[in-house]
């Protein structure tokens, strides 16, 4: 702490010139994508809580697994649990672009664009693809 | 760190060099990139695992979580996950809070946060696969 204390003292926090922020660039779609990755990202931080929840409820014994299943199930549940899909495999294909990028690969404009085109209707495509294998294992309509 | 030990033959900038001012060089990049690489193929894991499980009864529930290749796929994914997720929150924390003590508090909560479901998570696999 004392630390810290000198380094505000001794003009740490004095203006400094600043590089230009987000909204004086023109918005583009990587952009966008690279502001959505981490919304996702935070968003599935907190999602977390819903997948330890989950099995908590299920190592807790049948009342309070039927407690979580019907929480869930409710619309809100249903909502909140269709995003996490989405943001899980939107996180993950954005994750595989940067894979991509990390190994030098896909930086053309062309190629940029591809790359988040494909993750973005990818992570949609996907998503309905995931839930409608789920409602299928679930006995479909009943 | 501050001075040089009077047997150390190596200069003070060849021992920081490459390490930056955080002094672990970019460990925090490169967990980040093992983290999401596997965290790929276990997520893909944890959906299928997932899919398999709704709509199921609990006592069927409980079984197919606590059978040993399930679990360890679980464990793994929540491990290398919240590894993956504690690193980013730091990473969004310090990039937006600057104020001193809330930026202290924040990466505090992280932590903790991190460590509770975590612990939660894995504990309740453990049961489940030991049947305690």
């Amino acid at each position: 702490m004392a630390e810290l204390e000198a380094s505000t003292t001794t003009g740490a926090r004095r203006a400094r010139p600043i590089s230009p922020h987000l909204q004086i660039y023109r918005p583009m779609l990587t952009m966008m994508m690279s502001i959505v990755h981490r919304i996702t990202g935070a968003a599935l931080y907190f999602g977390m809580a819903l997948v330890a929840w989950w099995l908590l409820a299920a190592a807790s014994g049948p009342n309070a697994y039927a407690t979580f299943e019907w929480a869930v199930g409710s619309i809100i549940g249903q909502i909140i649990l269709f995003g996490f899909t989405w943001a899980l495999l939107h996180h993950m294909l954005g994750g595989i672009r940067h894979l991509v990028w990390d190994l030098l690969y896909g930086f053309e404009p062309a190629e940029r664009e591809t790359l988040v085109l494909v993750s973005l209707v990818g992570s949609i495509a996907l998503t309905i693809i995931v839930w409608v294998v789920g409602y299928l294992a679930m006995g479909g309509p009943r | 760190m501050i001075g040089q030990r009077p047997n150390e033959m190596r200069t003070p900038a060849r021992r920081v060099r490459g390490l930056g001012p955080a002094h672990s060089g970019t460990m925090h990049f490169w967990h980040q990139r093992v983290t999401s690489a596997a965290g790929v193929l276990l997520t893909i894991g944890f959906l299928v695992i997932v899919i398999s499980l709704v709509g199921r009864t609990h006592a069927a529930v409980v079984q197919i979580l606590g059978s040993p290749l399930v679990a360890v796929i679980m464990l793994l994914f929540i491990v290398t996950m919240l590894y993956h997720m504690w690193m980013g929150m730091q990473e969004i924390v310090l990039d937006y809070v600057h104020e001193d003590k809330l930026k202290i508090l924040a990466l505090l909560g992280n932590t903790c946060f991190v460590f509770a479901v975590g612990f939660a998570a894995a504990f309740a696999i453990l049961k489940l696969s030991f049947g305690v």
